[in-house]
């Protein structure tokens, strides 16, 4: 075991297994992640907690993680490479390990152009790749970046993302496994709606072995109404809405029932994708659908390991 | 080349407002070619100040105006050391090098500056310049097919593409190339795509830590001189 979290049990005693985020709010109420924390807490095996998500400024998802943790919950901390230069990025994960965070997960972290604070200064010291061996670095050799030597171990279950969709595509398997080198434990993929490409990626991923050197977890992103699918389909990063859904959801008299029905189809043909070792809810706002959508996905009662 | 933009005339005024004779600096290299800041920018300026002061009704500067070849060398400037006694101020139209250059030579003179300076880079097309370094220090492009991700990529990441980028363009605007793509097109073209592979550790941001200074081994001194 690498940090012992609920999480890495879950998926290294072979469970298929579901993780939830939980976005913290524009304030410093403790209450607002705890009412989140409540509703996904039970059907899944661990929560994200975002990292100022698109750059736009909240509670510090450090802060987030420790009150799921509080709550018995298994925090996944997210940590993006945009506010932090690498004394800053070594000295938070140190903190985070100390105060019982076992998942940290490395990502580059959307531009600070698109937040609520666009003249700020995007740090970008390391990138995601570098934050993902850092963490390696710290746990495995007991270094920092520097080389100097840390004090003590630092248990982390190294988290990072990934996306099947983004250009370029044929060099996304070769990106994973740089992360997988790195010391990328479990994948996290960007949204997933077309299954059948999302497979071809996944083959590429097995057929090098990848899926034995790492979880991967597919990203699942519940879709509320054809607007939404829309913007995904023609805005989000990463993300591969193809057409046909968009029409089934504006077609569609419940959007949010065809949304929920797309989603459970979804999670059904990722269930016999070769390599996939869970699902990612990523339900931005929504979080009272993520029990819904893992209770009909026959994905209850989650395993107590 | 040094690419800078000129102020606007309001702010210009505003600044040059408690002086009252201004030399109106141009330089003969960067900002020549830039149209920003060469002698025709000098003329046009001039005569934008003054008319501006016509309709106003409160005449209360007299204007001279120059170019020297270079105002980031001392040898250009000694040049104006005369015109320099005879003004209260001098508003530099070269890059901040410049401006400070006067700065240094005049210990006694106010500089202000008439343009911002932007970045450094090149010409797309007449009146298009884009970005294309950032005097980091420490060189890749030789690991990325002659395109810096420093510069280019939003985020300078070394180990990219980045999940931010759809269609080859970049998240922050659809009308920015993601570099990354450019390069993963160029290493292909080139028979490196071996280079992406590779994992690319911390860069080493030790020669950044403003101000830097350059010195010339002896050798260069003794045949070119200390200015060209």
């Amino acid at each position: 075991m690498k940090a012992g979290t609920n999480l890495e049990k879950v998926l290294e005693a072979g469970n298929f297994a579901v993780t939830a985020e939980v976005g913290p709010p524009k304030g410093a109420s403790a209450n607002a992640v705890q009412k989140k924390c409540e509703v996904v807490k039970s059907c899944s095996d661990a929560i994200n907690v975002t990292d100022n998500q698109t750059a736009v400024v909240r509670m510090s998802s450090t802060a987030g993680a420790v009150l799921l943790k509080q709550m018995g919950a298994d925090p996944v901390m997210q940590m993006t490479c945009r506010d932090r230069n690498r004394i800053a990025i070594q000295s938070d994960i140190l903190g985070a390990v100390a105060l019982g965070i076992g998942n940290i997960l490395a990502i580059s972290g959307d531009h600070h152009i698109l937040g609520n604070h666009p003249g700020a200064k995007g740090v970008f010291d390391i990138d995601s790749m570098q934050l993902i061996q850092t963490m390696k670095m710290l746990r495995d050799d007991n270094q920092f970046i520097c080389g100097d030597k840390v004090a003590g171990d630092v248990p982390i279950f190294i988290g990072a993302v990934e996306s099947a969709f983004s250009d370029p595509v044929e060099f996304r398997v070769t990106r994973l496994a740089k992360k997988v080198n790195a010391g990328a434990d479990f994948i996290q993929t960007q949204g997933v709606f077309d299954v059948e490409q999302f497979a071809k990626w996944m083959k590429g991923v097995t057929d090098r072995g990848l899926d034995e050197q790492t979880h991967i977890l597919a990203g699942i992103i519940p879709m509320k109404s054809a607007g939404m699918a829309r913007y995904m389909r023609d805005y989000v990063s990463g993300v591969y809405v193809p057409d046909e859904l968009v029409k089934r959801m504006e077609n569609a008299d419940d959007a949010k029932e065809e949304g929920l029905k797309i989603m459970l189809e979804i999670i059904d043909q990722l269930e016999d994708v070769d390599g996939v070792h869970g699902i990612h809810i990523m339900a931005v706002g929504w979080e009272d659908i993520v029990p819904v959508i893992v209770e009909k996905a026959g994905l209850l009662p989650r395993p107590i390991v | 080349m040094i690419i800078v933009e000129q102020k606007p005339v309001d702010e210009i005024q505003r600044m040059i407002a408690p002086y009252e004779r201004v030399l109106i600096l141009g330089c003969g290299t960067c900002v020549t070619v830039c149209n920003a800041g060469g002698e025709r920018e000098v003329s046009f300026l001039h005569d934008a100040l003054l008319l501006a002061e016509v309709e106003s009704k409160e005449i209360s500067h007299t204007f001279v105006e120059h170019t020297v070849k270079r105002q980031c060398d001392e040898e250009f400037l000694d040049l104006i050391a005369e015109e320099a006694n005879d003004v209260d101020a001098i508003l530099s139209l070269a890059c901040g090098i410049g401006a400070q250059s006067i700065a240094e030579r005049f210990p006694e003179m106010v500089v202000l500056p008439g343009v911002n300076t932007s970045f450094m880079g090149m010409a797309k097309q007449w009146g298009v310049w884009d970005e294309r370094c950032t005097a980091c220090g420490d060189c890749r492009l030789d690991d990325t097919a002659g395109i810096c991700p420093i510069t280019r990529c939003t985020k300078g990441i070394l180990n990219g593409p980045c999940a931010g980028t759809k269609n080859g363009k970049c998240e922050v605007s659809p009308e920015m190339d993601c570099a990354w793509i450019l390069i993963y097109q160029r290493l292909e073209r080139l028979g490196q795509l071996d280079k992406m592979r590779r994992y690319y550790p911390p860069r080493n941001f030790r020669p950044i830590p403003r101000p830097r200074r350059i010195m010339a081994s002896p050798s260069i001194v003794a045949v070119g001189g200390s200015h060209g």
